[in-house]
């Protein structure tokens, strides 16, 4: 029975990547893309990997939509130009070719893995316990293969700096973003006035339940981060400017604080990032509780952009 | 008594799936952009509060019926107000331009 | 690990098949987003998408009884919410930007 959901949902896929690429709008495009990450997260669900799915969910079907249509928004005028530039028939036509080409081989590889496929997950399994908690993801990203963990946050914070590098010269320093004036008894208003502290509290829940259970500090980060953007997109609250000390503090501490707890486990463990025993837990959730906030800025400044106007408003 | 529950199950989640089937054929029949509208918001509304109450009975736990209800009334406070944006700009490209 | 099925199997495959008749209505919602004229028809099929799959995972949650799949419907609930706020916020901005290029001055 399920077999038929994923096949629906497969056909489904299919179907909508097609219309992605056959799309004539950007526009159109990004509105099947963010309805390809809702079905991906499907997808996901029917693979038992819920923490990829919530994560497929919250980043693929929100931030990824959001981000995509602040950018065709701001290419609009240049849209017919670039269609008039397209290639030619052909071009196109092996393009699809080579893709098909790919997309069998890789069908073919996954289809023809050996019966059962190689996984770690028995080492895992068998050394969870020392970590203290029970979601095998969280003990792999956090404890098993946490330095990966640390370099992706570091390369986060480097990607907003290159965001930031965008601005104009006389910008930086700035608040991203145009100053929204919305009506404050209007809808807009009441909405988010109404959905970001109920998004807080799921964040907050879903941090917290991630350590036995689905959920974590990546897809807790996203959502604060969604309901932050949305409060700055209906007005109710400003960009901060981003000279201020207390924001730039603020998306340090998490890395700061992840490589700190990695020399200690040197100096203790003998090893960067070793844990040591009985300290695993502890450990782990103020790392988790340090990069929290530390993703949420990250996130939400990369969506509201560079600068584009003064530190003052 | 579970039989009688599932019995309920059955009935409401099939009402459910019933709204959700009239939601999409009316997106799909109505002569203009309102009446979609009208006929979308059964499914989102009703169709989703008759799956979650057929569902109720078989949650784990009460934390776990909770979450259905906040997900059925999350969705119910988003698609109500992004009908009331969708008709106002519907509204306003009709009579501006 | 396959999922662990807590009730009786006629009841998960009856929620299973309730899921996947709300998919093939989603798919006929989608057909909207060719054929509607209008951006706001497009955005209509969004949120039927968004509240069907929200739907489907619910009900293969309960079918299959695996850990968090409600947890998953909450963040997609509220992402969804937030993508389609952004969606008019912008086109909502693109509409204005295309009648002032439209109608210069």
């Amino acid at each position: 029975m399920t077999e038929l959901v994923a096949g629906g949902v497969v056909l489904l896929l299919v179907a909508l990547a097609i219309w992605i690429v056959v799309a004539r709008e950007a526009f159109l495009a990004i509105a099947g893309f963010v309805a390809y990450g809702l079905l991906l997260s499907l997808v996901w669900v029917r693979l038992y990997g819920i923490d990829v799915a919530m994560t497929e969910a919250a980043i693929g079907g929100g931030l990824t939509g959001a981000l995509l249509i602040g950018a065709t928004s701001r290419l609009r005028g240049t849209e017919k130009a670039a269609w008039a530039q397209r290639c030619g028939a052909s071009t196109r036509v092996v393009a699809f070719l080579v893709s098909a080409v790919v997309a069998t081989t890789l069908a073919l590889c996954v289809l023809l893995l050996p019966d059962p496929a190689p996984t770690l997950a028995p080492e895992v399994s068998a050394d969870i316990a020392a970590t203290g908690v029970g979601n095998p993801i969280t003990a792999v990203l956090l404890a098993f293969r946490a330095v990966d963990t640390l370099l992706e946050a570091i390369v986060l914070v480097i990607a907003l700096i290159g965001v930031w590098s965008l601005a104009a010269d006389g910008f930086w320093g700035g608040r991203p973003g145009v100053r929204q004036r919305v009506d404050p008894d209007g809808i807009f208003a009441y909405f988010a006035r109404v959905l970001a502290p109920i998004g807080v509290i799921v964040a907050v829940y879903i941090v917290w339940v991630g350590a036995d259970h689905p959920g974590g500090k990546f897809q807790g980060a996203t959502l604060l981060a969604a309901m932050w953007l949305l409060v700055l997109m209906t007005g109710i609250a400003d960009a901060p400017p981003i000279s201020r000390t207390s924001l730039r503090i603020g998306l340090v501490i998490g890395p700061l604080v992840f490589i700190a707890i990695g020399f200690v486990g040197a100096l203790v463990s003998g090893a960067f990032l070793a844990y040591p025993d009985g300290f695993a837990k502890p450990l782990i959730v103020a790392i988790e509780l340090a990069l929290t906030p530390s993703l949420t800025l990250i996130l939400g400044l990369l969506l509201a952009g560079a600068p584009e106007r003064g530190a003052v408003p | 008594m579970s039989t009688l529950f599932d019995v309920f199950t059955y009935v409401t989640v099939s009402a459910g799936a019933f709204f959700f089937l009239a939601g999409s054929v009316g997106l799909l029949r109505f002569p203009d952009a309102y009446a979609r509208l009208h006929a979308l918001t059964k499914a989102d509304n009703l169709g989703l509060a008759l799956i979650v109450l057929g569902l109720l009975p078989h949650a784990g736990s009460v934390l776990a019926g909770l979450k259905l209800v906040v997900v059925w009334l999350l969705v119910l406070l988003s698609s109500a107000t992004v009908s009331q944006l969708i008709a106002r700009a519907q509204r306003r490209r009709e009579t501006g331009s | 690990m396959p999922g662990r099925w807590c009730r009786g199997g006629s009841m998960a495959d009856f929620l299973l098949a309730v899921a996947t008749f709300i998919l093939a209505m989603v798919a006929l919602g989608l057909l909207r987003v060719k054929i509607g004229p209008d951006y706001a028809d497009r955005m209509m099929s969004a949120m039927l998408l968004g509240s069907g799959c929200v739907a489907v995972l619910l009900l293969y949650g309960a079918a299959t009884g695996m850990d968090g799949i409600i947890d998953v419907a909450l963040t997609l609930a509220l992402l969804a919410a937030f993508a389609s706020i952004a969606f008019v916020h912008f086109g909502a901005a693109r509409e204005r930007n295309a009648a002032d290029a439209d109608n210069p001055g």
